[in-house]
């Protein structure tokens, strides 16, 4: 979609004088994006009201599924109870500070491998073990280490995105063309010099990519660190819900948390496009 | 006249676990200040090995580099490298990519800047400072890339297949334009190529070497009967041909 829209505005930009033919062409492009629009607006309702017939009907049990107007009722109680933002913010929060931690301290770590070749060596099989354990088996530990709270659920996200960080962004610095570096290398540039002036910034969609895939991963360490040991936030709705057959709950809260996931997701997308904007 | 570089009984190992490669093997010859010498050879016998070394990136196992009579000890503001590719930074816009050398050499002054901007109006690529790399044409970025060596303002010049990402025709004017740069800043230069007829329209002297391991097998001094010499209307002169025959004896190539 985003790439039909840039190239009718590219379209336009580029003929002054738009003939016949091209206006036809661009009349064509805009009615099959609102036809998609509207067919996509159609599924979504269709699909809550069979939802919501389906559950009236006692075709399923609501209990069970729920419902839409259940899921509009909780979260308008969530919200007069003063807590729906609350529990957003918790999550968000804690999904935002593991999202940013793990791929900043994960460039770091890369840039050290890269600096230090022997490092590199040592740790190759540690790094290796680190990435193939799945991370949630440490949950129980950094609880007992760090006390049921925040800071285990950020600890939890950090250990989901780290590595993968780690490994994404070194791989991204090994890539790179030798002989950039050897220019740099000619002017008689230092190892620093080689670093800001060629890897950071030629590792640019590297690092896109790495924030990409830490926004997933950071949502899957959050949820899960809530499960195990919180209080308070989306996560622990789901599973208060669960453990007490508030199926309305469940069914609220992991809409709420698809909608904030895709808000966060697409806000990385913005921020990739504003910066190709200015770089190429 | 006092030789810019000299080449003093240069050789080169490399090592590695599947043993020992001889890149070069006792390499002897010099360069004079603002001539242009070219190094031919078969691939492989050490024709980029030898421009590391004389730059300082890498370093010799026997022998010794003197760049104006001072051994090299490591890089030098002396020298200018280009690489077979221009290698521009497609993040930075043309005036930046030009800028890059005196960065690193931490010489960014009022004085460097205009003589880039000068350098950028000299060769026509001044309407371009604003752009990115990849909206120009192969000939204009590699302009670009001698001018980003020029600007640090070296003595020597070392082209190491400098045009050989170019296609044929871009590749004639380039080196118009390159060996008219080159004279008119007046540098003294070293171009490693693989191409005969591009070794022999440019330089004052071809130093031929063998195949691996790498030692000079003949230098040839080309005297060419034209006034107002460029690389293409050295083409056109009769001794062209004879040398061309020479070279490619002395090569020795077999298929
Ligand atoms: N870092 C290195 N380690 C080990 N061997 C090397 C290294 N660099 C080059 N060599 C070897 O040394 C020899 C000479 O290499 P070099 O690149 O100098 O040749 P060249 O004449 O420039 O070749 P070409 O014409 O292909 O550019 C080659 O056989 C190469 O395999
Ligand atoms: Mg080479």
């Amino acid at each position: 979609m985003f790439n039909l829209k840039k190239d009718s505005i590219s379209h336009r930009a580029q003929v002054s004088g738009i003939s016949p033919e091209h206006k036809d062409y661009l009349h064509r492009v805009r009615m099959e994006k609102i036809f998609v629009r509207v067919i996509q607006l159609l599924i979504f309702c269709t699909a809550l009201l069979l939802w919501e017939i389906c559950a009236n009907a006692k075709i399923v049990d609501p209990f069970i599924t729920s419902q839409p107007s259940r899921v509009l009722k909780t979260m308008i109680r969530l919200y007069v109870d003063g807590v729906l933002f609350q529990h957003i913010g918790i999550t968000c929060l804690e999904a935002i500070v593991g999202f940013v931690l793990g791929t900043v301290l994960g460039t770091l770590i890369a840039i050290m491998l890269w600096w230090s070749e022997f490092l590199c060596k040592v740790l190759e099989p540690y790094l290796v073990v680190l990435n193939s354990l799945p991370k949630i088996a440490l949950g129980p530990v950094f609880i007992v280490w760090i006390g049921a709270g925040p800071a285990a659920i950020i600890v939890m996200t950090l250990a989901i995105s780290l590595i993968v960080t780690v490994l994404e962004v070194l791989n991204g610095f090994l890539t790179i063309d030798q002989e950039k570096i050897k220019l740099v290398q000619t002017f008689g540039g230092t190892k620093f010099q080689v670093l800001t002036k060629v890897l950071l910034p030629a590792s640019y969609p590297t690092f896109i990519n790495a924030l990409k895939i830490n926004v997933g991963l950071s949502w899957v360490g959050v949820i899960v660190g809530e499960f195990l040991v919180s209080k308070a936030g989306l996560g622990y709705l789901i599973v208060y819900g669960g453990q007490v057959f508030k199926l309305d709950l469940v069914m609220t809260s992991v809409i709420i948390l698809g909608v904030a996931a895709t808000v966060m997701y697409q806000g990385v997308v913005y921020l990739e496009k504003m910066l190709v904007k200015n770089k190429t | 006249m006092k030789p810019v570089v000299e080449v003093h009984n240069v050789g080169m190992k490399y090592q590695s676990l599947n043993g020992e490669i001889t890149a070069l093997d006792n390499i002897n010859f010099s360069v004079n200040d603002g001539e242009f010498v070219s190094i031919v050879g078969p691939s492989g016998c050490g024709k980029s090995t030898l421009l590391s070394i004389i730059s300082g990136l890498i370093f010799s196992t026997s022998g010794t580099v003197f760049l104006s009579g001072e051994k090299v000890m490591g890089t030098s503001p002396k020298i200018g490298y280009m690489l077979q590719k221009d290698h521009l930074f497609n993040w930075r816009t043309i005036y930046q990519n030009v800028m890059l050398g005196l960065e690193i050499r931490k010489n960014v002054t009022r004085s460097t800047k205009e003589h880039a901007i000068k350098l950028l109006r000299t060769y026509g690529l001044y309407e371009f400072k604003d752009k990115y790399p990849n909206q120009l044409s192969g000939g204009m970025r590699q302009r670009v890339a001698l001018i980003r060596t020029l600007v640090t303002d070296p003595q020597i010049l070392l082209l190491d297949e400098a045009f050989s990402a170019l296609d044929f025709q871009t590749r004639l004017v380039v080196n118009d334009d390159i060996y008219d740069i080159i004279k008119k800043e007046n540098k003294t230069a070293l171009l490693v190529t693989h191409d005969i007829s591009e070794s022999i329209s440019m330089a004052d002297r071809v130093v031929l070497l063998s195949k691996r391991p790498g030692t000079v097998k003949n230098i040839y001094e080309i005297n060419l009967n034209c006034d107002n010499r460029t690389p293409l209307s050295s083409r056109e002169t009769p001794e062209f041909r004879y040398y061309f025959q020479e070279i490619w004896k002395g090569l020795d190539v077999h298929v």
